[in-house]
């Protein structure tokens, strides 16, 4: 097949030719073409299938609201269905094909549907599958879905990548037609920082496909000028391919940039990218959209808009058909067949059901018939119309115009409504335009050329003034297209055959008739009982028309019918381009700790903690189960001496003259008579009294503290502190900075810490039990003069410390700490290990501090001072907070000890069911204790403190099996604490 | 939505986190004799305005100031952007 509607001109004549394949057929085309353009050209009519009644689609416009030219574009992963044929710009070995069919496109099985049209009515679904009722979710849902849906996914990851950008402008013009061209214009020559969008590859809009005539030339030879003249503005920035597809808040749009869809293969660079455009004033100049009239068999390959006629010929220079008649109800009627007559084709009658074209214009030849389309024949093409007088016309393409809608979608999108115009038949923009956003042109309402190039200087202008700058006064140039007249006419009632209005989801007009008989009279319900407007369109030719015939049916004029508004995007954007390149791992950042190569080296198992990468444990050669390892981490650490690195947890550096007293305000138990060089644990509440997090601060200087936080709360509680210091207390000297990232921390554990300290710390620090006693903390240095601070606190129970160096020596240190370690057999433990000792010692954690329990429940209520003001103690003192029978933390030990125990388990007395109502709390830590040889756990049992000794069910029914469990005290292991100040 | 900034100019709101209603800076005496009642109020009671509204957010991923935005909650209009230690020392807070 050649491309045989090919017709002379067309603004790419001569551009080079290229090959691609649709369905498999290799066919041609040139640079220039879309996809729907090259197809029309070589005569393939038939491109698609319509959703519910898979009826033969052909190609029914030339921009993004085409309703039926829908593909799968490009093959495997790449795969990318519902793609606008009317679009796709055509590239050298392009592949597409077809969808929503089974079978050839040409034979579709599904196509009974077609048949069975009668039944399939509006609110279809919802009347027919409703019995038996056990079938929907076994037999009807199913089939429905494997018959619903147009194209298909390939499944796979899209192994395209897309970017995101930001831009930040004094005024941005959506849309480089006529109005675009001519705000940018002004905008930008008054020195505005101007951003010029549009959503096609060539600029000029709708100058491209008539033959308007601007300043004594071509209309899209003026475009090309003006386009050169924005290009040599260096404040002026053209983005074509590029749809600005929201308005949001505060002149922000959001904008989808296709940067290699163009392209044969993408080559490395993004296949799109998602602007964020920031914008002092914007100038919407997003044209118009035309409409068709809906008469029985309007659906038919080969019926199409005008508009859309015109461009395929001037634009693309393509013919639509051989023989095209046209059905108008206002002017374009006559240009549609003039500019058909003067490139040779056989423009056979111009039909008018409303009478409004001026039949002296009429080229020679063309008829003018009054009177409307009663039926259509031909089954994959169209072969001929009927009218009502009873003849029949042999026409293969019927170019269709309704009139125009505005694109106001990007003016509703903060809650704008649109208003009837009476005089051109369509809602245009309301009052209640987003704030700094001008309207221009078709987009306006102002359907004839003078006026949207006056109206869009004016804009530009009137933009560039508001943002700081001076606009020159410039006359509009003369045009032509100085006539919009149009006569309502929405549908021929007449007739026997359906007549659609929303051609993606075969919605006809006697689907809305049913539905207003229905009593669905608002337009939003009409919407969701038909389907009308709901499908990857979202209705661009359907819903003003749909509106304007509820109206007709309701006996209501339009303007009290209603419209519905908008949402973003105006177009769909993919998925891929909101995700950017947060996908997979780059989901979020990962944090790795200043031991981080140091742990991979050791062959680490690594666990996600919040976006933290920390150890987990260390196996070595010969362990092949995850116990073996951490058991061997724990019975190292307590026998002679490990090392973990702690650096994760959340460092916040507090000074000031106020600092202690602060502190004193934020942790529950005293910290205002901390003296120098000592540590104290702190617990923090809630205003609710809640108990929230829990570290330490350590006294590091006189007005200097040095706080630490659990990982997961570092964030929120630094916001806190904040918080408390500018809006609580404002008075109070106290400065916060957060060093969580400044400082490498490592928690060095075991009897022979210290040992191994006083190997690292400089000679002239005194380390010994005397001088540095439990809880001292001290500013020293390591390593023969490396700054540092060293704690000797301990998590574990045992002799221990934690040593912090600035972050960059983190690497080095560990290296260091493992070489001094060597000969006491010094290991390096995770955190499963440093769990374990944990819950050996009775240490809340996480699972402990889960946002529900109370200092109380915790056993730490002597932590929460009654003497001073703190954040939250004086709601945790209301008495449901303090129950003697509250749920309290104590120990669990398996009477049977080889029994392992669950976390998440609930504690019932033993014979009593396993329900709710017999609930007495729960297992929050569990733990295989190696120097116990037996699982323990820590929870929450109702007043736990006073049943030592007693044994219950730890009940988990969820996962099957019960465990009779012995109340404990939480302190398992060396309960009189004296591994700790030795 | 953009927030204007007392001391850095318009920033996206997207480097802000929000916090509600600006009433929680006048956060009650803990030694009122009512004080359980007033921090119940505080602590559970916030207004939530379908129109103008004082909210306090936090410029976390900024210069970390608390800063009270009196906002439009159904347009979004940002009314004024204040220094919530401002607000607090004007409402009498000190130590």
């Amino acid at each position: 097949m050649s491309e045989r509607f090919r017709v002379d001109g067309g603004l790419d004549a001569g551009t080079k030719p290229v090959r691609f394949r649709f369905n498999g057929k290799e066919l041609s085309g040139r640079i220039g073409d879309t996809l729907a353009s090259a197809l029309l050209a070589n005569g393939q009519r038939l491109v698609g299938r319509s959703f519910k009644y898979h009826r033969p689609r052909g190609i029914f416009s030339a921009g993004p609201e085409e309703p039926n030219a829908l593909v799968e574009l490009r093959s495997g992963a790449f795969r990318e269905p519902n793609t606008k044929a009317t679009v796709t710009e055509l590239f050298d070995g392009l592949e597409a094909s077809s969808q929503n069919h089974r079978g050839p496109l040409g034979f579709d099985l599904l196509a009974v549907n077609d048949l069975l049209s009668p039944f399939l009515t509006a609110g279809f679904y919802y009347k027919t599958f409703m019995w038996p009722k056990s079938f929907w979710e076994r037999l009807y849902e199913p089939l429905i879905r494997s018959a619903a849906g147009l194209g298909s996914l390939s499944m796979q990851p899209d192994p395209d990548s897309y970017d995101k950008g930001f831009i930040h402008c004094d005024v941005l013009v959506v849309g480089a037609g006529p109005t675009g061209l001519s705000a940018a214009l002004a905008a930008g020559r008054a020195g505005a920082r101007t951003v010029l969008a549009d959503e096609d590859f060539r600029f000029g809009g709708r100058l491209n496909s008539e033959t308007h005539e601007v300043d004594g030339k071509p209309g899209r030879e003026w475009a090309i000028d003006a386009v050169s003249e924005l290009r040599s503005l260096p404040n002026v920035r053209l983005m074509s391919r590029t749809t600005v597809y929201g308005a949001y808040d505060h002149g922000v749009f959001g904008a989808l940039e296709r940067r290699t869809d163009h392209l044969r293969d993408s080559d490395g660079l993004p296949r799109q990218v998602l602007w964020r455009i920031y914008s002092k004033r914007a100038v919407v100049c997003a044209g118009a959209i035309e409409r068709p009239i809906a008469f029985p068999g309007n659906d038919r390959p080969g019926i199409m808009l005008a508009g859309a006629v015109r461009s395929y010929l001037n634009r693309f220079g393509v013919a639509a058909g051989n023989r095209v008649a046209v059905l108008s109800n206002n002017d374009d009627g006559l240009r549609t067949a003039g500019d058909l007559a003067a490139k040779g084709i056989d423009a056979v009658a111009v039909i008018e059901p409303a009478g409004v074209q001026d039949t002296a214009a009429l080229p020679e030849g063309v008829r003018r018939i009054d009177g409307a389309i009663l039926a259509t024949a031909g089954r994959k093409q169209l072969k001929s119309v009927r009218l009502s007088d009873g003849s029949r016309l042999e026409v293969d393409c019927l170019a269709v115009s309704g009139g125009w809608n505005p694109n106001l979608q990007l003016t509703c999108h903060q809650r704008g409504r649109p208003v009837w115009k009476e005089e051109i038949s369509a809602f245009v923009p309301g009052d209640d335009l987003p704030q700094g956003m001008l309207v221009a042109g078709a987009a306006n309402g102002s359907f004839n050329l003078p006026h949207c190039m006056s109206e869009g200087l004016a804009a530009g202008a009137e933009a560039a003034e508001a943002t700081g700058h001076t606009p020159k006064p410039v006359e509009p140039p003369p045009t032509s297209g100085d006539t919009f007249r149009i006569a309502p006419f929405w549908h021929v009632g007449e007739g026997r055959g359906r007549a659609w209005v929303d051609h993606q989801n075969d919605v006809t007009v006697k689907d809305i008739d049913l539905s207003v008989r229905e009593g669905m009279h608002a337009v939003e319900h009409l919407k969701r009982y038909t389907t009308l407007g709901m499908a990857t369109d979202q209705g661009k030719t359907a819903n003003v028309l749909a509106i304007a015939i509820t109206a007709e049916l309701t006996g209501k004029p339009i303007a009290q019918t209603g419209t519905t508004i908008f949402r973003p995007p105006c177009t769909p954007v993919p998925i891929g381009a909101f995700a950017g390149r947060s996908r997979a791992k780059e989901f979020r950042p990962t944090r790795l700790t200043p031991s981080h190569r140091w742990a991979v080296e050791r062959g680490a198992v690594f666990v996600e903690s919040g976006n933290w990468l920390r150890a987990q444990w260390y196996p070595i050669e010969g362990e092949t189960h995850w116990r073996e390892s951490v058991d061997r981490e724990v019975l190292g650490t307590r026998n002679s001496v490990g090392i973990c690195d702690v650096s994760t947890l959340g460092k916040i550096d507090i000074q000031g003259r106020d600092a202690g007293e602060f502190l004193n305000r934020i942790y529950s138990n005293g910290f205002a008579k901390l003296p120098v060089g000592k540590v104290r644990y702190g617990l923090m509440l809630r205003e609710d009294g809640i108990a929230y997090d829990d570290g330490t601060s350590a006294r590091m200087a006189e007005n200097h503290y040095v706080m630490t936080t659990t990982t997961a709360n570092a964030v929120p509680v630094f916001r806190n502190l904040e918080f408390a210091r500018q809006c609580l207390w404002p008075g109070l000297d106290v400065h916060l900075i957060s060093t969580t990232d400044g400082w490498a921390q490592f928690s060095v554990a075991g009897p022979n810490s210290r040992s191994l300290l006083r190997k690292v710390v400089d000679p002239e620090h005194d380390i010994s039990n005397e001088a540095f006693p439990f809880m001292a903390c001290s500013e020293l240095t390591v390593c023969g003069g490396i700054g540092a601070r060293l704690f000797r606190i301990s998590f574990s129970g045992e002799l221990a410390y934690e040593v912090a160096v600035p972050a960059g020596y983190g690497n080095s240190m560990m290296r260091v700490l493992m070489e001094a370690g060597e000969e006491f057999g010094a290991i390096p433990y995770g955190t499963e290990a440093l769990g374990v000792m944990r819950i050996e010692k009775g240490h809340a954690a996480g699972n402990e501090l889960n946002g529900q329990t109370t200092a109380h429940n915790l056993g730490l209520g002597r932590m929460v001072s009654q003497r001073k003001d703190c954040i939250g103690n004086v709601l945790s003192r209301r008495p449901e907070m303090v129950r003697h029978d509250a749920v309290r933390l104590v120990g669990f030990k398996p009477v049977d000890r080889s029994k392992e125990l669950r976390a998440g388990a609930h504690f019932i007395t033993k014979g009593a069911e396993p329900t709710t109502g017999n609930d007495q709390g729960w297992m929050s830590s569990v733990a295989h204790s190696p120097m116990l040889g037996h699982h323990i756990g820590l929870g929450f049992i109702r007043s736990g403190a006073d049943r030592m000794g007693e044994r219950v069910i730890a009940a988990d029914p969820l996962r099957g099996g019960s465990v009779e469990v012995e109340i404990v005290s939480p302190h398992f292991y060396d309960p009189e604490e004296e591994r700790l100040r030795a | 939505m953009i927030i204007d900034h007392p001391l850095l100019g318009p920033r996206d709101a997207a480097e802000f986190v929000c916090l509600g209603d600006a009433s929680l800076i006048e956060r009650p005496a803990w030694d009122s004799p009512d004080a359980a009642a007033r921090f119940h109020d505080y602590a559970y009671l916030r207004d939530n305005p379908a129109g103008e509204h004082r909210e306090l957010w936090y410029h976390e991923q900024g210069d970390r100031s608390w800063l009270v935005v009196t906002r439009d909650t159904l347009t979004h209009e940002v009314i004024s952007v204040e220094l919530a230690r401002d607000i607090a020392i004007g409402l009498g807070r000190d130590r």
